[in-house]
């Protein structure tokens, strides 16, 4: 922050920062690699970018605008269901409209839910966000005629993508498709958090207190970010309906709410990359101890987050980044 | 770059770990909820299919069966999906298998479909699972299999007349009572009432108040296994809802031996229906629950050690009946008709919709020495679920 | 009708009173040093496993139990605090979070593979078991032992605050951390007691919940969101806001189930949020 007071042109820093460095270029080359070498490992490899995504949207709210979320899932969810829905009920197959129909559902409501978040903070903030999580996962079990309950979503079926790429046994298309996704979803909040809006945001988080004192809108400017989170979140949500054929409860629970915020937090929060990265870290992890040992892997998982904690307490990007001695924000 | 070296590392193993053997091993993939709130399903479903290979040993048909064991867990089709279909592509295997919870079938049956391969369902109990894939085969039990003509007995060989309803709010809950009230009714009963707790449910009093207040003639139950059978038995009582007040019914999870331990002498005479009664005599039934507490610490086995153990049972046999032929469409169509005895008794899968058909049980819990258990009453010979075929 | 409403009362009452006990230690600790510690519910896991192990094991009493069970979560606890905990103090509120739910991973594991899957059972004395009847009511034995247990729990703790040196240490380190530093009180040393009593309670609530509700190894992250709603709607730092709040939330969430079964289970939350919504810090929070 200290060097924007010293760049004299606050649109000329902005657009310093928004450049693209060889190495994120390096990176996002480095996300095709498992078409060519791991065709294995494609479906993890599409679960991971759809994690990823969806940890993006939290980074946005918790590492960009100071927002404790323990509900996130709820987006997730209902963009899962949004994308189930209107193609097990009413016949539209069509991925990449059911897409866009599931971010607009889940923004929606993340508008709605916005005026009760910038209300609050701290404990009350992560409460309430938590509370209403598991209100919607209530609502989608009681829901049983719509959601299909406990048992899940039941007749979901996808048509080829632009009418040609099928969803194949192999992942090929699944993860092009969720990784196309997390792509565009990441350019969008790389454009957001590198704008003058970006930069409020952060100011937010700084020192709430402070922004009305210079004239900024902090309110609106929470429920701007909560809401397009929310239609993110709710995209990722679309992108695992799609991929699978399947919406379950599961989607909307604590459990997947808590995970995206330990692989942000592991990853590192308020850089973008740290969602991806976590996202990545842990699922392969998990993926990897749960193949050598499917009861105890969790042992190993929450091993590995006291350890990151106690050696990298700003994450694995911003351990990484220190050891670069590149200095971050 | 360091998700590069991360996948790196993890195609080393792969190159390493694929179908060098692919000839000699039948591979089976397991996909079970291992971690979890479900896990303790998964651990006795596991248990029972590794008693059979322990007893059997693990070559059939001159190929060695090897497992490869996978995590889903809970009730995650989208990771059971993924499971199956890496299970498929990268270990290569010939039969999938395990499912302890409906979303878990469900996810994985279009794999099974699209990679034509046998897929054993070992518990999931939604009648609908079977529909799903022609490849899915089931060796466990439907809830509607044993609900709907347990509400026929109710009826007519139970005597009553009026009874009211009370179980979990989720699939297998709202099956239960679905089937339950339409054999109950069928035969003449009428259902006063009806109740759902919620899945996760901390404390029963609100609900037993309920009942109590309707003041029925009998309570039917359906609730999960694990700790909750318990805490019902013990909220009944508290409000004196045991027999011979009310008469109480259920499906067998309500009386498992922990529960019964916990509930103590207020469990006498409750009466449930089951596809396995661990206290049935019958020497190959004996043999199976001896093996079983040896092989774990005295833990007796329960609906989920049953389904895995007759689930590999099946595999064994159909691999005989091809002579190794590991197809899918060999095995299903071994499958097809396949009859034998189990430690829960008689029972074949129905070639038409290869879904099992059984003995279903009518126990009430008894004190036999100083030992509460459940003693079979009655019993009611090849059932078939009665959903199948019927429009949805 | 009111012996009815009589007994959902006593039901709701008994039940938030578990969770009083559950989760009083975390609200204390948490006003004192804004530590969230996520692993409270596994303490009281801990105190579950210890108490069913002695009693299966070695024959020992109830009564006898449930003291090992507060000690010996009160003992690990200590022991983690000296040598993880105390790291965390100044880390943010995330890395806690991602520490100690971390540490709930690990103790859910260990649970497994020490004690397997397999739901617990204790083997409660016969003077607990079964119901008396008290002006007309039948009234659960072994409820009314929790809410004799919890009153007496409560009645320890507001004298020990009211009355005791540490109480008063610690009333000053949750009112203003800085002065009472300043006035040369050891807050760390404050803060390491008190976290050991709060999680000897967990030990002592999960001991005496196992007849309830059941034990298991997902015991840690099952019951974690019951504490932190009763922490968050009684206010941190507050015995007396965690008792009303634990009180609250187990009327409303029986009587909830019993008027309006439909809507029973997401009531809680309901009223949960709705509480947060109005007053931020909780009923009874101080900052």
């Amino acid at each position: 922050m200290t060097n924007a007071a010293l760049t004299p042109d606050p649109h000329a820093w902005l657009k310093a920062r928004g450049r693209w460095s060889p190495f994120e270029i390096a990176f996002w080359a480095a996300t095709l690699l498992p078409f060519f070498f791991f065709p294995s490992y494609l479906p993890l490899a599409s679960q991971i970018a759809i994690a990823a995504l969806f940890a993006i949207s939290v980074d946005l709210v918790l590492g960009y605008a100071g927002i404790v979320t323990l509900g996130h899932a709820m987006f997730f969810g209902i963009g899962a269901y949004a994308a189930g829905i209107i193609s097990s009920r009413y016949g539209w197959t069509e991925p990449l409209t059911g897409l866009l129909f599931a971010g607009l559902v889940a923004g929606a409501v993340g508008f709605i839910a916005s005026f009760l978040i910038v209300r609050v903070q701290h404990l009350a903030l992560l409460m309430i966000t938590l509370g209403l999580g598991l209100l919607t996962y209530e609502l989608a079990n009681a829901m049983s005629w719509l959601t299909g309950g406990t048992d899940g979503l039941m007749g979901i079926d996808i048509a080829p993508i632009f009418g040609v790429f099928n969803f194949d046994l192999w992942g090929r298309t699944a993860y092009a498709y969720s990784l196309a996704g997390l792509f565009v979803g990441f350019l969008l909040s790389r454009r957001i958090v590198h704008s003058s809006f970006g930069l409020a945001l952060r100011g937010v988080r700084e020192n709430v207190r402070r922004m009305p004192a210079i004239g900024s809108e902090h309110r609106v400017h929470l429920q701007k970010i909560y809401t397009i989170s929310a239609a993110l979140a709710g995209i990722a949500g679309a992108l695992l309906t799609q991929t699978t054929e399947t919406a379950s409860l599961q989607t909307l629970n604590f459990e997947r709410s808590a995970d995206v915020v330990v692989m942000l937090i592991l990853g590192g929060t308020g850089r973008l990359y740290g969602g991806i990265l976590g996202a990545a870290i842990f699922m392969i992890a998990r993926d990897q101890l749960a193949g050598i040992n499917p009861q105890y892997w969790y042992f190993w998982i929450g091993f590995l987050l006291m350890l990151v904690v106690l050696t990298m307490p700003k994450g694995i990007l911003g351990g990484l980044a220190r050891l670069a001695g590149r200095r971050d924000e | 770059m360091f998700k590069k070296t991360a996948l790196a590392a993890l195609g080393l193993g792969l190159a390493l770990s694929t179908s060098a053997y692919a000839q000699e091993t039948i591979k089976v993939g397991l996909i079970l909820p291992y971690s979890g709130p479900f896990a303790d399903a998964a651990n006795q479903l596991e248990a029972g299919v590794n008693l059979y290979v322990a007893k059997h040993g693990d070559t059939v048909a001159g190929k060695k069966i090897e497992f490869i064991r996978k995590d889903t867990g809970g009730p995650n089709p989208d990771v059971a999906k993924r499971l199956a279909q890496e299970l498929v592509v990268r270990d290569g295997v010939d039969i999938i298998a395990g499912f302890a919870l409906t979303p878990e079938a469900l996810g994985a049956a279009d794999v099974a479909t699209e990679a034509k391969k046998m897929m054993v369902v070992m518990n999931a109990a939604t009648s609908v699972v079977t529909e799903k894939s022609p490849y899915i085969v089931r060796t466990s039990v439907t809830i509607p299999q044993v609900n709907y003509v347990f509400g026929k007995w109710v009826a007519e060989k139970g005597g009553v007349k009026q009874a009211y309803t009370l179980v979990a709010d989720y699939g297998p809950g709202l099956d239960a009572e679905k089937s339950f009230a339409k054999g109950f009714t069928e035969a003449g009963g009428t259902i006063v009432g009806a109740d759902k707790t919620p899945v996760a449910n901390p404390d029963f009093s609100a609900f037993v108040q309920r009942v109590a207040d309707a003041k029925p003639e009998a309570v039917y139950i359906f609730i999960p296994g694990g700790a909750q059978p318990a805490a019902m038995g013990k909220a009944l009582a508290d409000r004196g809802l045991t027999p011979p007040n009310v008469k109480l019914f259920g499906q067998g999870e309500l009386t498992h031996p922990e529960a019964l331990e916990s509930m103590g002498d207020t469990a006498n005479g409750i009466i449930t229906t089951f596809h396995y009664t661990l206290e049935r005599d019958d020497p190959m039934n004996k043999e199976f629950v001896d093996g079983y507490h040896a092989a774990n610490n005295g833990r007796s086995p329960d609906l989920f050690s049953i389904g895995g153990y007759d689930g590999m049972h099946l595999i064994y046999e159909t691999l005989k009946k091809t002579n190794g032929d590991a197809s899918g469409d060999a095995l299903v169509e071994a499958a097809k008709g396949m009859a034998w005895q189990s430690p829960r008794g008689p029972m074949s899968i129905d070639p038409e919709t290869r879904d099992v058909v059984q003995t279903v049980y009518i126990r009430e819990v008894q004190k036999v020495g100083d030992k509460l258990q459940n003693v079979i009453i009655d019993q009611i010979a090849d059932v078939k679920d009665p959903n199948h075929g019927a429009a949805q | 009708m009111i012996s009815q409403f009589a007994i959902v009362l006593f039901d709701g009452f008994a039940f938030g009173m578990l969770l009083f006990v559950l989760s009083v230690g975390l609200s204390v600790t948490m006003g004192l040093m804004n530590f969230i510690n996520l692993a409270h519910g596994a303490f009281g896991m801990l105190g579950g496993y210890v108490a069913v192990t002695l009693m299966r094991q070695m024959g020992m009493p109830f009564l006898a139990a449930l003291p090992c069970a507060f000690f010996a979560a009160a003992l690990l606890s200590i022991v983690l605090e000296r040598t993880l905990f105390r790291r965390l103090y100044r880390a943010g509120e995330l890395n806690q979070v991602l520490f100690t739910i971390g540490s709930v991973f690990v103790a859910a594991a260990v649970a497994t593979y020490v004690f397997g899957t397999v739901q617990q059972v204790i083997p409660m004395p016969s003077w607990l078991r079964g119901s008396v009847e008290v002006l007309g009511l039948r009234l659960n034995v072994y409820r009314i032992f929790i809410i004799a247990v919890a009153l007496a729990v409560t009645a320890l703790l507001v004298f020990g605050l009211e009355r005791t040196r540490l109480g008063a240490q610690v009333r000053a380190a949750v009112d203003n951390q800085r002065v009472a530093q300043g006035l040369g009180m050891d807050v760390e040393r404050i803060f390491a007691v008190t976290f050991a009593l709060g999680s000897g309670l967990a030990g002592l609530g999960g001991a005496l919940a196992v007849e309830i509700v059941g034990l298991d190894p997902s015991f840690g992250f099952h019951y974690l969101v019951y504490v932190l709603i009763v922490v968050a709607v009684g206010g941190l730092g507050s015995v007396t806001g965690s008792f009303v709040g634990a009180a609250l939330l187990g009327i409303g969430d029986v009587a909830g189930k019993y008027f309006m079964p439909e809507v029973g289970s997401f009531l809680i939350y309901l009223i949960m949020v709705a509480i947060l919504f109005v007053k931020p810090l909780g009923l009874f929070g101080k900052r």
